[in-house]
């Protein structure tokens, strides 16, 4: 308990911090006049309370926060926002369970943007408004999870970023680094979604849908005000500006702030992982777009890559836009675009999965591996951009992608055991643990997870979560050694 | 001409050497007193045991009237203080420091006399592996010479049986590659200096010079020798400051493997090599060599500090299939032992790098002076300055000209007079146009020429550049 108190502290102020976050919603309910504006009042007075309470009551406890406590800090917050967070959803559907809210707003903060819930184009303005602003907010704290919480817990090798975080950060104590890092990243990300905000709003899109489309490209989260995601509004201009944006979102943060700080874009050229991400995807829309049209599901190529690109970047990006039913593609492509949400997006980015340094990692010493036993003597260090990285920080690698596979596959199994199909299982699995949203089979492009039994929903609820935390933040939670002295 | 050196190592110790027989006044600071003691028994030079760049030591050595100060020791630090104290408190008129490390070297200003007052930085390390980088591009070479900033080049070869050269008189050779003017400069039978002439027969074994423009230096190689396939996979022992230096170089071009004993070593050269790759063992190893295919290598060059250990790992690779080797080695009588047979180049360090240092010891305006056979020969290339009355070269034909027996003129580069357009970030400059011109007998050297002249022998260096030099009616 001595770890629990100091950090509920923490967790009230920010919960009380939180309840800001209502501000919005409420404003849209009073603007649109859509009857919810008693709700998200309540819901608001509700965390604003609990948080003083929380915060009042751990007072004494107050203490500068250790390293470790980060861990427990991280899984606590993101678990008890999303709780919080289901209070408006619960006070304006009567009819909605708590394990569906909950997975509603777990997947909004985790940014994975898939769904339980249905009929959103006559939705309330407001609760939609309050979806987005979920994946909005929480891609701000996966910038700072990634970028300064991460690195210096040094999970799965992150302690890679360490050194390249930005800011004043020398001789500077811990947490004003935190701070001052996050305040700088939060500009960019700040300044980034009101310009895809105002290009979509150009583009003809609504300023309400304009302005939740662009919380959720920014945050690679991917929820949408329409059941039918962003084919309903089936215009080419506005999918070619999400493209653009979820790219960009899906750069490290603290590359954008170097290039703006620098006013260079060389910048990007220097970062490995922005060449891996571009080139990847790029290969992968035009390579993926030439075989649905040669397997002859759209009629010429340009349409095609049209329809491919969008959903690729999407689900390969873990964003979950959908403009088409991929699933009715040739198997490949939906497979394909599922592979890419694992290895592709930054780190230090909103994206998930286990992120393109690994990936980058990962691929270097396999083939270090393979010089060494064609060379036995070879002296071949895994380098990136030029530097050897420790042998350390290869194996923390390697141990964080191995928790990350069996993760998917055991939690693959649990769907499995609970009368999921495989396809449909894998896919919830894969879409939840990368924050991708859209799953195969019943849970695919073209439905969602409403489908899926009370127990299901929260296998895939805590999936998301253990995808954001990058596995090992959260599972170090639930180990006995933690807790010991 | 009063010189001081500082540091008797390997650099120092051969330009002392060199220097030493040419009238001139040395004095050798070092603070190693064995080593120094060594020298002196062996040379005709004074000694200095100290601190290089302390001021006493300095004054001690006699900086005071010292015409040239050259400081070669191991370290860039004491050799850029040393020029400093020399310029500031002895006003000694030239400095040369030798400098190691690529940093000072970027920043030119830090040199000029208001900072360290280094006239002229050499970096010996670079000098070898531009000159080794040369013979892997020119694998049949045993020695490539540049002169007049590259446009021209000297090759040493090795003729063999049923090559192009041997059997026939040279006054053939232009008939047997058209369109390149190429000329025959010297020729070595077993180690004696033959002068070459029109009815000369090259015979198989024999050393030779050939010297022709650079661009048609590559055309020359080919019509001699039957271009073997060229060079592709390099094996380095020895990842020091030359092997590392070198495999950065070549490993776009060429596919390197890096030999290194140190474990910690190697971590930091596979740090810093995108393409090669860097193996930990010994160089020496046969397990090593055999396990890296040494049979398919071409060419493997031995790097390491040691000699004794360049020799074995080399001779080793030779033998176990290996079709070129290169070996570091110091010692002269090492040098003849071993060249020609199993290794087949045998590169001096010391030699290697001192003709940029001779060059600006020489009397008369030497542009370049290299040093062949491990310093028995030279090639120097003079600028002949004045008029014809005041100069003996200028104004008249090369048979006219009152040369020492055993030296040749080989080529000239002479200035047309007409210039070229270029542009250096898009402001226009002009470029003098250079010509090369094979020495003929008949050929008339005029003023400002570029001679380049061929010495079998290092006594005719100074009678060549006395040759040269302006009569005292002139000024």
């Amino acid at each position: 308990m001595d770890a629990l108190l100091p950090v509920a502290n923490v967790l009230g102020r920010l919960l009380s911090i939180f309840s800001l976050a209502y501000l919005m919603p409420i404003g849209a309910a009073i603007f649109y006049n859509d009857g919810t504006t008693a709700e998200f009042v309540a819901a608001m007075i509700i965390s604003l309370g609990g948080g003083l309470m929380l915060f009042g009551v751990t007072r004494s406890h107050y203490r500068e926060l250790k390293p470790r406590d980060g861990f427990l800090l991280v899984s606590t917050v993101w678990a008890l926002m999303a709780a919080i967070a289901t209070i408006p959803l619960l006070l304006v559907y009567d009819t909605m369970s708590f394990t569906d809210a909950f997975f509603e707003t777990m997947s909004g903060l985790t940014t994975t943007g898939a769904t339980v819930m249905t009929h959103l184009d006559g939705a309330p303005p407001a609760i939609n408004l309050w979806r987005h602003e979920l994946n909005w907010l929480g891609g701000m704290g996966i910038i700072v999870l990634a970028v300064a919480v991460l690195p210096m817990l040094g999970v799965g090798g992150m302690q890679l970023y360490k050194a390249e975080t930005p800011g004043p950060m020398k001789d500077a104590k811990l947490t004003a680094r935190i701070a001052d890092t996050a305040k700088a990243l939060w500009l960019v990300y700040v300044g980034m979604t009101i310009a895809c905000a105002a290009l979509l709003h150009q583009a003809g899109l609504s300023w309400l849908d304009a302005v939740c489309h662009a919380f959720a490209a920014m945050s690679l989260g991917g929820f949408s005000t329409r059941d039918a995601s962003v084919g309903a509004f089936d215009d080419p201009m506005v999918e070619f500006i999400l493209i653009i944006f979820m790219v960009i979102a899906a750069m490290n943060f603290a590359t954008h702030f170097l290039a703006v700080r620098s006013r260079d874009l060389r910048t990007y050229w220097r970062d490995l992982e922005v060449r891996g991400v571009i080139g990847l995807i790029a290969l992968s829309c035009f390579g993926v777009a030439l075989y649905v049209w040669m397997e002859g599901t759209f009629e010429d190529y340009p349409t095609a890559l049209r329809h491919v690109s969008f959903n690729l970047v999407s689900i390969g990006l873990s964003s979950g836009f959908v403009s088409q039913d991929y699933e009715k593609w040739p198997v490949f492509a939906p497979l394909w675009m599922m592979f890419l949400a694992n290895i592709t997006c930054s780190s230090g980015s909103t994206g998930g999965g286990i992120k393109m340094i690994r990936t980058l990692i990962l691929a270097k010493q396999a083939n270090r591996e393979l010089t060494r036993l064609v060379h036995p003597a070879v002296v071949n260090p895994v380098k990136v951009g030029g530097s050897a990285i420790p042998n350390n920080v290869v194996i923390a690698v390697l141990g964080f992608i191995f928790l990350y596979f069996m993760s998917v596959v055991m939690l693959t199994f649990v769907l499995i055991l609970s009368g999921l199909d495989f396809i449909s299982a894998l896919g919830a699995i894969v879409g939840s643990i990368t924050n991708a949203g859209p799953g195969l089979g019943v849970v695919g492009p073209s439905s969602n997870y409403a489908v899926l039994t009370d127990f299901q929903t929260w296998v895939c609820s805590f999936t998301m979560l253990l995808g954001r935390l990058e596995v090992l933040s959260l599972a170090v939670v639930f180990t006995p050694q933690f807790w010991r002295k | 001409m009063k010189i001081i050196i500082l540091g008797a190592g390997q650099v120092g110790t051969s330009v002392a050497e060199s220097l030493v027989s040419e009238a001139n006044d040395i004095t050798v600071v070092d603070n190693d007193v064995e080593h120094l003691n060594a020298l002196q028994e062996r040379l005709d030079l004074r000694v200095v045991s100290g601190n290089a760049a302390a001021p006493s030591v300095l004054e001690a050595a006699g900086a005071q009237d010292a015409d040239l100060l050259i400081a070669v020791t191991q370290s860039d630090q004491t050799n850029l203080c040393a020029c400093r104290v020399a310029k500031t408190l002895f006003n000694t008129p030239t400095r040369i420091a030798r400098l190691r490390s690529a940093d000072y070297a970027e920043h030119p200003e830090l040199l000029n006399d208001s900072n360290f007052a280094v006239d002229h930085s050499i970096c010996p390390e670079q000098i070898v592996t531009d000159y080794i980088r040369k013979l892997i591009e020119f694998p049949e070479a045993l020695q490539v010479l540049e002169f007049a900033e590259g446009m021209v080049t000297m090759i040493a070869v090795k003729a063999f049986e049923g090559g192009l050269l041997v059997g026939k008189p040279l006054k053939t050779i232009p008939q047997r590659l058209p369109n390149i003017d190429a000329r025959v400069a010297a020729i070595f039978r077993r180690d004696q200096s033959i002068v070459p002439s029109g009815d000369t027969i090259i015979e198989s074994g024999d050393e030779v010079f050939i010297i022709a423009a650079t661009s048609h230096i590559r055309k020359v190689m080919t019509e001699l020798r039957r271009m073997d396939k060229p060079i592709k996979r390099v094996i380095i022992a020895g990842g020091g400051n030359i092997g590392f230096r070198l495999a950065r170089a070549i490993e776009n071009t060429f596919n390197v493997k890096l030999i290194e004993r140190d474990r910690r070593r190697a971590e930091v050269l596979a740090g810093q090599l995108s393409r090669a790759l860097v193996l930990r063992g010994d160089g020496t190893d046969e397990a090593l060599l055999d396990s890296e295919s040494i049979e398919e290598t071409d060419m493997f060059l031995a790097l390491t500090n040691d000699e004794e250990d360049n020799i074995m790992s080399a001779s080793l690779a030779k033998q176990m299939g290996a079709r070129r080797t290169l070996a570091l080695i110091n010692r002269k009588s090492y040098v003849d032992l071993v060249q020609g047979g199993r290794i087949d180049i045998a590169i001096s360090p010391a030699q290697t790098s001192i003709g940029q240092l001779l060059a600006r010891v020489r009397r008369g305006d030497v542009a370049a002076v290299h040093s062949l056979r491990r310093g028995a020969a030279e090639a120097l290339e003079v600028i002949a300055h004045g008029d014809a009355k005041h100069c003996k070269v200028i104004g008249r034909r090369i048979e006219e000209i009152d040369l020492p027996e055993g030296a040749t003129i080989a080529a000239i580069v002479r200035n047309t007079g007409q210039s070229r357009t270029e542009y250096k970030e898009l402001v226009p400059y002009e470029v003098p146009i250079h010509e090369v011109i094979m020495a003929h007998h008949d050929t008339v050297i005029r003023a400002e020429d570029h001679v380049i002249v061929f010495c079998t022998s290092k006594k005719l260096v100074s009678q060549v550049e006395k040759l040269f030099q302006v009569g005292w009616g002139f000024f």
